[in-house]
């Protein structure tokens, strides 16, 4: 600044002004209802009209819901409480069926004395899930969520409990390999990893398996595929879905940014034909088709099968999502790593995927929640999902031929509950990784 | 034209120039696409050296710069940096960027992380130095930029000027033996210009070897002992601070001095 305007200044203030409280007119009730609701004849005019909407809805099917009966083994009891108790020509929901039949909708066919697996791998899913949610918890539950897997797979399948190991022991050995191999050369401890746990799996695993099932018999009553149905059909194909698509997303986004042509083109070919064919069509090609390209006599388990490809199918949304919040970052994210001599996957690890992930949080739950909602598709292959699959098998008795929006609603009600959760935390997740001004 | 105004005399008696070289550049051309950018560009620089470039925007200082850790590739010619030679193998360029720092005009601090973490990251996980180590280090760096109180807090909820301080501190937590400066006050306040200029002074009277991309003149008559003119491309004067700015040789560098200078 320089002094010249010394002698000519026309206004000095001597005084700072403190603040005052704002006028009542532009605080509470009546400022909200008026800038909300009322803030001209239009909107006035519309809100009245949508409060009318809101009332004639209500009084029908309100209704409907205050009639509920719950005590009532067939369609007809239901309808003849209904009758004697509001009169002639009253309507009501039955809901005996989901009294009845709710073990139908939560296990499928799975043996009634055997709930209590699915139940305890239902429980310990959130013991799983606890330290990678909520990272203040103490680090070493993080091994539990890392066998998580495999015990859910064999408390649900039940059998053996030797092939689930030395599933594990397949990743073991990768990791080993990937570990001894890492100091010497990153590339052939990349490829070993790979390697060392296929040949395991293809060569050692039936000789140990058969050994071991002799010397060490520890099995479980083993339930089959087709046994499965309802939500713990729904939740295990969307839970496994989840876990193995956001890694398998995370590393198409990452090639499709690549230099490499060869990584690029195949990540981009992938994510499109995945995202250009339906659904369904993935789903037949599990049920049909994927059977032709195993070598013969292998049988794949169904409910395995519709897993793998539902997760290829939402891997590619992911990768997109993910892409889209790589193309968010800055340049000068990326350049700084750079200049500090980071390489490309301290980088990604450590400055890019964290900003990336976040940045991306609601779309990558919005896929799962509409891949999790996309779990009811089973039922065009023969699976019996809770949507369609029990119900229909359901009405086909006698006494519920007919029943129809209660089972819509009450499964309508879970998902939302479930899907309403995930959406929550991903709210909560975002204000926790916030920032900026705090 | 305007003297600069630093509170204190500069201490001048860790400034010395060595002959060891620290940075070598041949002949070297860069392009984009079709467009040359950087013309036969030749430049030594020893250890020690407190070298200001300048120029009009679009001159190809900060593309010079960002070709010595490589952040820009060139096509033809040569540098070498620490005896290193800059060429597509991997292996030299993360050598020669764990010993060449960088600051840049918009700080490029990492957001989710805090100060403190943003200073250790890159010497634990490049250099291995145990964390506990780096720590101390950091806090080191952080107490000589005058922020360690923010040590816990994210770079969103720092202003500019303190931003761009531990970016420094950020680089030199690396014990980089050169350090690049992009124009690191063009994206600041004028009342935080000051606070990172003192920053940069106080380095140089340490005798690092710096490069300073920068349109703060007063700087370079203060701390620089060389000013490297650029324009489209090339280098077109280079000379001591004095006689850069009373006596310049070539009519582009007098417009350029007469517009940046003489208002």
């Amino acid at each position: 600044m320089s002094d010249t305007h010394a002698q000519t200044v026309a206004y000095v203030r001597d005084t700072m002004l403190e603040p005052k409280p704002a006028p009542s007119t532009q605080t509470g009730a009546v400022k909200w209802l008026r800038d909300n609701l009322f803030s001209s004849w239009l909107n006035a005019a519309l809100t009245v009209a949508g409060l009318l909407v809101v009332y004639l809805l209500f009084t029908h099917f309100f209704p409907w819901f205050r009639h509920s009966v719950w005590n009532a083994d067939s369609l007809k009891e239901c309808r003849d409480i209904i009758t004697g108790e509001f009169g002639e020509g009253a309507t009501g929901a039955c809901w005996g069926v989901i009294r009845e039949r709710w073990h139908q909708f939560m296990f499928g066919f799975y043996p009634p004395e055997l709930y209590w697996r699915p139940v305890l791998v239902f429980v310990l899913l959130f013991v799983a899930l606890a330290p990678i949610l909520f990272t203040h918890l103490p680090r070493a539950l993080l091994s539990f969520s890392a066998i998580y897997p495999l015990l859910a797979i064999w408390l649900l399948w039940g059998g053996s409990v030797w092939p689930v190991v030395m599933t594990g022991a397949g990743f073991v050995l990768g990791y080993l390999a990937l570990k001894l191999l890492g100091n010497v050369n990153g590339i052939i401890a990349g490829i070993a990893a790979f390697a060392v746990p296929i040949l395991f799996w293809m060569f050692a695993v039936g000789p140990i398996d058969d050994l071991l099932k002799q010397i060490v018999p520890i099995s479980i009553q083993s339930v089959d595929s087709d046994e499965f149905g309802g939500f713990l059909l729904a939740i295990t194909i969307g839970v496994g879905g989840i876990v193995m698509s956001l890694p398998l997303g995370i590393i198409l986004a990452l090639g499709r940014q690549s230099d490499m042509f060869l990584v690029k083109s195949f990540s981009v070919i992938f994510i499109e034909f995945i995202r250009g064919v339906p659904l369904i069509t993935l789903l037949f090609v599990a049920s049909l088709l994927l059977n032709y390209f195993l070598p013969p006599g292998t049988s794949f388990d169904i409910i395995l099968r519709v897993m793998i490809l539902v997760t290829l199918f939402a891997a590619a949304y992911i990768a997109e999502v993910i892409r889209g919040g790589l193309a968010a970052l800055p340049r000068g994210q990326y350049e700084a790593a750079d200049a500090l001599g980071l390489d490309y996957w301290k980088a990604q690890r450590f400055i890019i995927l964290p900003q990336a992930l976040k940045i991306s949080i609601p779309g990558i739950v919005s896929t799962f929640i509409g891949m999790f909602k996309d779990t009811t598709l089973v039922v065009f292959v023969g699976l019996f999902d809770p949507l369609k699959g029990i119900p229909d098998f359901i009405r086909s008795v006698f006494e519920w031929k007919g029943i129809y929006w209660e089972p819509f609603i009450f499964v309508g009600a879970i998902f939302f509950i479930l899907n309403f959760s995930m959406s929550r935390y991903s709210m909560y997740l975002e204000r926790k990784l916030k920032r900026d001004h705090r | 034209m305007t003297e600069p105004h630093f509170d204190r005399e500069i201490d001048r008696s860790h400034m010395q120039v060595s002959d060891e070289v620290a940075i070598q550049i041949e002949k070297m051309n860069k392009w984009y696409g079709q467009f040359h950018v950087l013309r036969d560009i030749d430049l030594t620089v020893n250890r020690g050296e407190r070298i200001v470039i300048a120029g009009p925007s679009g001159s190809g200082k900060s593309t010079l710069i960002r070709c010595i850790n490589r952040l820009e590739e060139h096509q033809s010619g040569k540098i070498i940096v620490d005896g290193t030679e800059l060429t597509s193998d991997l292996k030299n360029i993360d050598k020669v960027r764990s010993e060449v720092g960088m600051v840049f005009q918009h700080f490029n601090l990492f957001p989710h992380l805090t100060i403190l973490e943003n200073c250790t990251l890159a010497p634990i996980w490049v250099r291995k130095i145990p964390k506990k180590e780096a720590i101390e280090t950091a806090m080191h760096f952080l107490e000589k930029v005058k922020i360690p109180e923010q040590a816990h807090k994210y770079p969103g909820m720092l202003s500019g000027g303190q931003q761009q301080r531990v970016a420094i501190a950020r680089s030199l937590c690396m014990k980089p033996r050169i350090m690049l400066f992009d124009e690191p006050t063009s994206a600041l306040d004028p009342e935080m210009i000051k606070e990172v200029l003192d920053t940069m002074i106080e380095l140089a009277e340490e005798g690092m070897t710096m490069l300073c991309v920068t349109h703060e003149m007063g700087f370079a008559q203060a701390v620089a002992n060389r000013v490297i003119f650029m324009d489209q491309g090339q280098i077109v004067e280079q000379n001591n601070p004095h006689d850069f700015f009373n006596n310049p040789q070539s009519d582009r560098t007098k417009l350029f001095l007469s517009q940046i200078l003489g208002h």
